[in-house]
């Protein structure tokens, strides 16, 4: 990993409120890479919006350091600050546009905030909206936009002061499917282009399997799981995880007869309607028993995992191991007998 | 009845009501508008918490707007003729008109600008916007319709308030209706008054709205 964009440590979180004293972090620690794009998981309330607002000090957190770009975000003067979140910049699930304002004017906003000169100003905003593919909606209001839309206006305008870090708040959730993928192959691209170090906070693992590279699961304020994406699908280690990736399905543990040979397939999001099996079957001539598959379809979507028992020949097992990894399963070999 | 001399008062008696409407208006907002803005601002969520300003801002405009604003004119007589040297005629009663239209209008901008969603206002945040710029560049300019909206139903209640002031020697249109409508028992200049005032309301009343959704961008 390359050196850490943002180094969280300990960081606990509680707020006063009627009812007592309520803890949304508690104890969170973690490392983000720059240029990576980091998923934080979780279901509702488990702290995942308040995380990511202590890593630009919209929350402050109670204990516990955020460094970003290797400022210590609690030590900062609020000038300081005001100035830093420039390099952090943030997208929200709502959007939250300047509705009164044309979408030009939008991504102008945080430029006249940084005291850019207008005709410079001018110029970056038009080339951003070429970059979300809006330039022809630069005097259109955000009004006359649709989610998708809004959510690139929100997207160049978040990218307007040239930040490091992009923060993602559920920013595809109030979006349909076909534009979600639509808003995140365009992060991945801005991703490669600038190197911007993103976060993204979801609710989805269709998000996560999409473009994160590394993930953190979130439950009851506490980071439960972390890893790399296919570590984490493959072998989610806590309930939480589980519970998000494989909804309603336990860990199996199965074990192959003496001798043979076991692999463990995981669909995390493949298409419903394709026979992966049974066309790896019939595409090497390889045989294998199916001893256990719990799969559930989301959507034209599946999830869940199966465990095959393979050949005794090693070669044959490499075969159809290779041919399903080439069909994007995750496939790990279990030959402890 | 209705000779040259009564059109001339009458003449006189509209353009006095849309002075005194007009300035007290415009003065009120000139208080008024911080006034609401702060009361949003130093909520305890607000972007600049502070709680006892907030209280305290809170008992004036409660107070001053429970006062009847008959009484409020008698009793700041002499503060109105410490600023315009009169207790009686137009000027003199754009003092008590003023101070208290600044609670009411302080009201009105506050609703309009917690109208502004929440959202907006954190991504200013997150941009590193302070909060003089978030409130002249986000809250102010998105509130924008809804504060034109508010200040045609502040203008048509001054107005009301300036027909009452004639009852103790204000100006405008209702001083007529008092001296001629009411005390000379001429109903029909009563009746005169009472239609020109509801044809100002009117005409105010449509310049607000068609300004403020003409201003709306939400609804183009």
């Amino acid at each position: 990993m390359t050196e850490a964009m943002i180094e969280i440590k300990n960081l606990t979180k509680s707020f006063a409120s009627k009812s007592g004293e309520v803890t949304a972090l508690e104890d969170v620690s973690l490392s983000i890479g720059a240029g990576e794009i980091y998923g934080i998981i979780g279901m509702s309330g488990a702290g995942k919006s308040t995380l990511v607002r202590c890593m630009n000090y919209l929350e402050q957190p109670t204990k516990g350091t955020v460094a970003v770009d290797g400022r210590m975000l609690g030590s900062l003067s609020k000038q300081e600050l005001a100035q830093l979140r420039r390099d952090i910049a943030m997208v929200f699930q709502h959007f939250n546009l300047l509705m009164q304002r044309t979408v030009l004017a939008n991504v102008l906003f945080p430029l006249k905030l940084a005291k850019m000169p207008k005709a410079d100003a001018q110029k970056r905003a038009m080339e951003l909206l070429e970059l979300v593919g809006l330039a022809d909606k630069a005097r259109a209001y955000p009004s006359q936009l649709s989610g998708g839309q809004k959510q690139r206006v929100a997207i160049a305008r978040a990218l307007a002061t040239e930040p490091k870090v992009l923060l993602c708040d559920e920013a595809t959730s109030a979006l349909d499917p076909m534009t979600t993928r639509s808003i995140l192959a365009l992060l991945k691209d801005i991703n490669r282009k600038l190197g911007l170090t993103i976060v993204i906070i979801t609710h989805e693992m269709a998000v996560i399997r999409e473009i994160c590279t590394r993930v953190a699961v979130m439950e009851n304020a506490r980071l439960v799981e972390e890893g790399t994406v296919e570590a984490v699908f493959a072998h989610p280690k806590s309930k939480a995880a589980l519970n998000l990736f494989y909804p309603g399905q336990e860990l199996v543990d199965i074990r192959p007869a003496a001798g043979g040979r076991l692999c463990r397939v995981v669909f995390n999001g493949q298409d419903a309607f394709e026979p992966y099996i049974a066309r790896a079957v019939l595409d090497t001539g390889v045989l294998v028993n199916v001893l256990h598959s719990d799969l559930q379809q989301v959507g034209d979507q599946v999830f869940g995992q199966m465990a095959l028992s393979l050949p005794q020949d090693p070669d044959q097992a490499r075969r159809i191991v290779a041919e399903l990894k080439s069909r994007g399963l995750i496939v790990e070999e279990e030959n402890h007998v | 009845m209705f000779d040259q001399a009564m059109l001339t008062l009458m003449g006189e008696g509209i353009w006095e009501t849309l002075y005194m409407t007009l300035a007290s208006t415009l003065l009120a907002y000139v208080f008024g508008l911080p006034l609401g803005v702060l009361l949003v601002v130093t909520d305890e969520k607000g972007i600049l918490p502070c709680k006892p300003l907030k209280a305290v801002l809170d008992v004036i405009v409660n107070v001053t707007r429970s006062i009847p604003f008959l009484i409020l004119m008698i009793a700041v007589i002499p503060f109105t003729r410490a600023i315009t040297g009169t207790s009686i005629g137009a000027n003199a009663t754009v003092v008590p008109l003023v101070l208290a239209a600044i609670p009411f209008v302080g009201r009105m901008v506050e609703s309009s600008i917690r109208e502004v969603d929440a959202g907006v206002v954190e991504a200013a945040q997150s941009m590193g916007a302070t909060p003089f710029q978030i409130i002249c560049r986000v809250m102010i300019p998105e509130a924008l319709p809804s504060l034109v909206n508010g200040a045609a139903i502040a203008t048509t209640t001054i107005l009301g308030y300036s027909a009452m002031a004639g009852a103790v020697g204000g100006g405008g249109l209702g001083v007529i209706a008092i001296n001629y409508g009411y005390h000379r028992y001429q109903s029909d200049v009563m009746l005169v008054t009472i239609i020109l005032l509801v044809i100002i309301v009117q005409i105010l009343q449509w310049i607000g709205t068609t300004l403020a959704n003409r201003l709306d961008k939400k609804k183009v």
